[in-house]
């Protein structure tokens, strides 16, 4: 079996909040406000990220932006090659995407596997005015041509790492570390 | 997890693997509340639906289950096709499997019918009614409904009233009931109450308003009018008096208890007409769930790992 080890850290808990930041003033610039706006985090770690955004985002503009979940089980690609199905969540957008613009929030941006299914699952949901995306971590070994507008960090890593974002809301401390299979 | 081949009965399955069974129909009843009530999951998977007996509800439930996925999905019925001229279920069976099903839906009135098939296949087997036998995937749907209502099953006390002898419903559905922790009873004339139930762990009543004191759930069975002819109740008027379900007696239940039919009703008969359409009743909904639930059976038995 292989063993997984810690090879760095690369963000604490301010390294995360000054990137949240950051990301939210670019939402806000990009976008010229807030208005149409709506953040939709994939799970299962884009949603606490989305959630750090939307309220960033209240306090720089004032303004609540809302928060959707997304689960994208449904829509893998490698549903046939899997042992078994995997576990599907409820996905929860409460509102309407029609002629919003809609930030995609993720926590790793890898292969852009997760993206395709997510961009499928948001076009059954409605037809927004744009789609931009959201990452905390960029680490690289796109297979699909899908890049992010807002990246957090870039990271190159290689295919034998694997990049772990914890976040306290679901593993009750903020990091991201590189693990590496020894 | 649910890691068998095939759903033959509730009596197989364990309370864990009932209630992942039911985690999974809530994110797709989201689907089916959707404009666009399609997910691209099962693309390129075959359902077939194979019905010996008449249904309109579970078989539309089956195959809309099965497009919301994007499955194909065909149906064959026992009068019209190769059946009719006297090929057996096994070789049916084997004919559906080439010609490429990876879910065969039965339903056939003899019990143990979709054990036979599903020994015969390489395909997912999923019983929808096997004579008085089984009928998993309404019970399945019942246990959802009342969950989403309740916020759990443990505890909650359950009353099916009606001919539980010849009802493949109420079996499965004693069967999920008291796994998951709810305490059962049912309710009927002594001729439409097999022997020995108890052991099952249920309470058997012949006094229905005795069996719906204090009830958070009430299931009621559909009365089918040819019993009377086999002699197990005297005439419907008196049926419905005796255990029909009606304002006076759905007072002595819980003040929020719920109200459950499978369908089709008879109005007027085991339930009166302002229950059924009262604010009490899930009827409506259980059909909704039963296609959320169905999707839930058809995602995780076309697992790979099943191959």
């Amino acid at each position: 079996m292989a063993e997984w080890k810690q090879k760095a850290r690369i963000m604490d808990s301010d390294g995360i909040r000054r990137v949240i930041t950051r990301i939210a003033h670019e939402i806000i610039e990009r976008n010229k406000g807030t208005g149409d706006l709506v953040l939709i985090g994939i799970r299962r770690r884009g949603v606490p990220l989305a959630r750090r955004l939307a309220d960033r985002i209240k306090e720089i503009e004032g303004s609540l932006v809302p928060v959707g979940v997304l689960d994208i089980t449904l829509y893998r690609d490698d549903l046939t090659t899997m042992g078994h199905q995997p576990i599907v969540r409820q996905t929860e957008v409460t509102f309407s995407i029609n002629g919003k613009r809609v930030v995609l929030v993720d926590d790793v941006l890898f292969t852009g596997r997760t993206i395709r299914a997510a961009l499928d699952a948001i076009i059954d949901l409605g037809r927004p005015r744009y789609i931009q995306l959201a990452a905390l971590v960029d680490r690289g070994h796109r297979e699909l041509p899908i890049r992010a507008d807002y990246v957090g960090k870039n990271v190159p890593t290689s295919r034998r790492e694997e990049v772990a974002v914890r976040l306290t809301e679901t593993d009750e401390i903020d990091e991201v570390v590189i693990m590496e299979k020894t | 997890m649910y890691k068998h081949k095939d759903l033959l009965g509730i009596r197989e399955m364990s309370a864990e693997e009932i209630g992942f069974l039911l985690d999974t129909a809530g994110p797709m009843k989201e689907i089916i509340k959707r404009q666009i009530k399609k997910v691209p999951t099962l693309r390129g998977k075959t359902v077939v639906t194979l019905f010996y007996e008449n249904s309109t509800r579970t078989r539309g439930s089956f195959e809309l289950a099965a497009k919301y996925l994007s499955a194909d999905s065909i149906n064959m019925s026992g009068s019209s096709s190769s059946v009719a001229k006297g090929e057996s279920l096994y070789d049916t069976g084997r004919t559906l499997q080439s010609l490429g099903a990876d879910v065969i839906v039965l339903r056939h009135p003899m019990p143990g019918a979709p054990r036979l098939l599903a020994r015969s296949v390489k395909a997912a087997v999923i019983n929808a009614g096997d004579g008085a036998h089984e009928h998993p995937s309404q019970a399945l749907l019942d246990m959802f409904t009342v969950r989403e209502k309740k916020g759990g099953l443990a505890g909650l006390r359950v009353v099916i009233v009606g001919d539980i002898m010849h009802s493949r419903v109420a079996r499965s559905n004693i069967w999920g009931f008291t796994k998951m922790g709810a305490e059962v009873r049912v309710c009927g004339p002594s001729t439409m109450i097999p022997v020995g139930l108890e052991e099952t762990g249920v309470q058997v009543f012949h006094q229905m308003d005795q069996a719906l004191d204090g009830a958070d759930v009430i299931i009621m069975l559909r009365i089918q009018k040819e019993r009377q002819q086999q002699g197990l109740f005297p005439g419907l008027r008196e049926y419905s008096r005796l255990y029909g379900l009606n304002r006076r007696r759905l007072e002595l239940a819980a003040g929020d208890a719920l109200v459950l039919h499978p369908g089709p009703m008879n109005r007027g008969v085991e339930i009166a007409a302002d229950i059924a359409d009262g604010s009490q009743a899930v009827i409506e909904e259980q059909v909704t769930n039963g296609v959320a639930v169905r999707m839930a059976l058809l995602y995780l038995l076309t697992g790979g790992g099943a191959q």
